[in-house]
């Protein structure tokens, strides 16, 4: 008994907590490094679509990004609601994207150069016209391998 | 010596949550875009003055899918929902009774497996100027996933697993055995075209 009781008041030695903040640091760490802050300001807001066949894009890297959408509310006063084209950080005609594509392009190395993605997040109520006329011009830029941005359907609980 | 007493160390204990707060700050303000969508390879431009040759192509190897500007679908000639999409297509390109009307099939020689009766059914994809680019990407998801389910149900039969699971090899099998045969016409513009 004696032996017993005399184990139950020693006291129980504390966590040591003082490895926390390492670990903390390294998840932030982590994610600071693997996210990437969005190098440009949308101009156009962009509700992608939703559909269940997605696939992830292997190699971001490759990937070029052409923003199709009705400029953002603080824009409206200058460029409307039409639905206009974003490359980079600034609007531009359909014209505009054979020098955006060559840019892009000149920025891959040159065995990389093949494998260009180019990423078009549409909103999902533009029309098909300005789609259609941007795909056009990627075809006559033969930058053809694309991706129509996309998200996972919301599972609806019924 | 008595000075020594005098420096008691750091408390650290508030360093955690220091690090927690620059965590859960980093956390809310970045964005996890992970780019996910839908891939596919647009047909190279025709080269300038070359003669545009119609490639001939049996009528019953051809199912038309058209959108038109208010979004209602059309496939085969029948009008229909989103979600008919998908069977029709299926149907389409699998021909499970060898129909008349369906697509023919031709005996191909794949590498690493054998023979297989491929499938010459080409899905023609013709939108308008005024579709709205979700619908449009709905019925490109239903053409995906009627091509992603034969592809599976071969796999399936063949290798025991999905298409996803199987190696590089095995899935190149599968893809020459079921080819993602989607072609998009030529744009055009109904309306613009009526006039004409």
């Amino acid at each position: 008994m004696a032996k017993f009781s005399r184990s139950g008041k020693k006291d129980m030695p504390e966590l040591s907590t003082s490895s926390l903040p390492d670990i903390v640091f390294m998840i932030l760490f982590f994610f600071m490094v693997t996210t990437q802050l969005r190098e440009t300001e949308p101009l156009v807001s962009v509700r992608v679509p939703e559909a269940s066949e997605i696939a992830k894009l292997e190699r971001k890297d490759l990937a070029s990004y052409i923003n199709i959408g009705s400029p953002v509310r603080s824009k409206q006063a200058e460029f409307g609601t039409d639905a206009r084209l974003q490359l980079n950080d600034s609007f531009k005609n359909v014209d505009d994207i054979r020098d955006f594509v060559a840019a892009e392009r000149e920025n891959l190395s040159e065995a990389d150069r093949s494998f260009m993605t180019v990423v078009i997040r549409a909103d999902r109520d533009v029309r098909m016209g300005i789609v259609t006329d941007v795909k056009q011009e990627l075809r006559r830029c033969s930058a053809l391998k694309i991706m129509y941005s996309a998200t996972a359907p919301v599972q609806h609980e019924f | 010596m008595a000075n020594k007493k005098k420096t008691p160390g750091i408390n650290a204990s508030s360093m955690a949550d220091i690090a927690f707060l620059l965590l859960i700050f980093w956390l809310t303000t970045t964005t996890m875009n992970s780019d996910k969508g839908l891939q596919r390879r647009l047909p190279p431009m025709p080269e300038e003055g070359a003669q545009q040759e119609d490639v001939k192509i049996n009528r019953r190897n051809i199912i038309q899918v058209k959108i038109n500007s208010n979004d209602r679908i059309i496939a085969g000639g029948e009008i229909m929902d989103v979600s008919m999409v998908k069977d029709k297509i299926k149907e389409f390109i699998t021909n499970p009774a060898n129909l008349e009307t369906l697509p023919e099939k031709e005996m191909k020689q794949i590498e690493g497996f054998g023979e297989y009766p491929v499938s010459k059914g080409v899905v023609s994809l013709q939108n308008d100027r005024g579709t709205s680019y979700n619908a449009y990407l709905q019925v490109q998801n239903e053409l995906a996933k009627a091509f992603n389910e034969v592809r599976d149900d071969f796999a399936r039969q063949n290798f025991g697993t999905v298409y996803n699971n199987l190696d590089e090899d095995k899935q190149k099998i599968v893809r020459e055995a079921i080819p993602l045969s989607i072609s998009e016409a030529e744009p055009k513009d109904v309306g613009r075209s009526a006039r004409r």
